[in-house]
């Protein structure tokens, strides 16, 4: 090492092997704001749990959820989660078919998942169970609803990337989103388990 | 490749097999009924853990220490959230009059 400058040398400037590469940086980032987005939830998540017994003489969770259509969007989710990572992994490694198919797939899955939790929600609003039925059903809608938004926003983002890749092919910086999105993916799915926990397997037995 | 592969298929299997044992205790008299909550939870945190792993790929090696700790800094306030609003509101609801005593008091 150059004894006469040596602040020059990166390493020697941080104590390890120089400043880390954006790829880890912007995956850091984008950790914090996904805890954050999970400590958003954690509030929706205390606020129905305290919530649930005030049904207001209305329905409550165990006349109106069902076990069936939830297992089925666990499903949905759970197999997008494992289609986005190999999507990612394939993206990565410029396998271009493998992840034009798995994110094919990633979106199919979401849209589904979508799809059974609007079609739950019109058979509530219909069955006269809408959010302003009880302090439990706004509870409800809220933390379900915030989930699915999510979704869709996660639909969008998935929808624009690839796009992005299938018109100016597997540039640096659109591959480094995607991997954002598998982390925003997955930790859609770490908060749809305890969604199906809290709210569908507690709340129907 | 394979190994990350090998991950994901491994978190799939671990997942599913949770997701099942929790409608399996959720729906039949397997495990003592009072005691389902507590076995649900259990299993949803083991789940949260094999996504955390398999999928998100966490770690406790040297290029994975900020992730880490910024995910433990998450936990700690998760759980100042949840467990701090129920144990708040318990303990509100037990101390609180009831509200017909509450009316003719004020009569």
């Amino acid at each position: 090492m150059n004894a006469a400058a040596p602040t020059a040398d990166p390493a020697a400037a941080t104590g390890g092997s120089g400043p880390a590469s954006v790829a880890i940086t912007v995956a850091y980032g984008f950790w914090i704001f996904l805890l954050s987005d999970i400590i958003m939830f954690s509030a929706m998540f205390a606020s129905y749990a305290v919530l649930t017994p005030r049904i207001a003489g209305g329905p409550g969770p165990r006349e109106l959820f069902e076990l069936r259509p939830a297992g089925i969007e666990t499903l949905c989710l759970l197999f997008s989660s494992f289609t986005c990572g190999l999507g990612v992994l394939a993206v990565e490694h410029r396998r271009m078919r493998m992840f034009f198919i798995c994110f094919a797939l990633t979106f199919v899955l979401g849209a589904a998942f979508l799809a059974l939790e609007l079609s739950e929600f019109s058979r509530l609003l219909a069955a006269g169970a809408g959010p302003a039925r009880s302090a439990f059903l706004s509870a409800f809608f809220s933390l379900v609803g915030l989930h699915g938004v999510h979704i869709a926003a996660g639909l969008l983002w998935l929808t624009f990337n690839v796009a992005q890749i299938a018109v100016n092919g597997p540039l640096e910086f659109v591959i480094r989103r995607l991997g954002c999105f598998g982390l925003f993916w997955h930790a859609l799915d770490i908060v749809w388990v305890g969604i199906l926990t809290l709210v569908y397997l507690m709340g129907a037995r | 490749m394979a190994a990350r592969v090998a991950s994901y298929t491994a978190g799939l299997a671990l997942a599913l097999l949770l997701t099942a044992a929790s409608f399996l205790v959720s729906k039949s008299g397997l495990i003592w009924a009072p005691g389902v909550p507590v076995g649900l939870a259990v299993l949803a945190v083991a789940q949260m853990g094999v996504h955390l792993v398999f999928f998100l790929r966490m770690s406790t090696g040297p290029d994975n220490v900020n992730n880490a700790l910024a995910l433990a800094f998450g936990v700690l306030i998760v759980t100042l959230v949840v467990a701090g609003t129920l144990w708040i509101m318990t303990h509100l609801n037990a101390n609180m009059m009831p509200a017909r005593a509450l009316m003719e008091m004020s009569r």
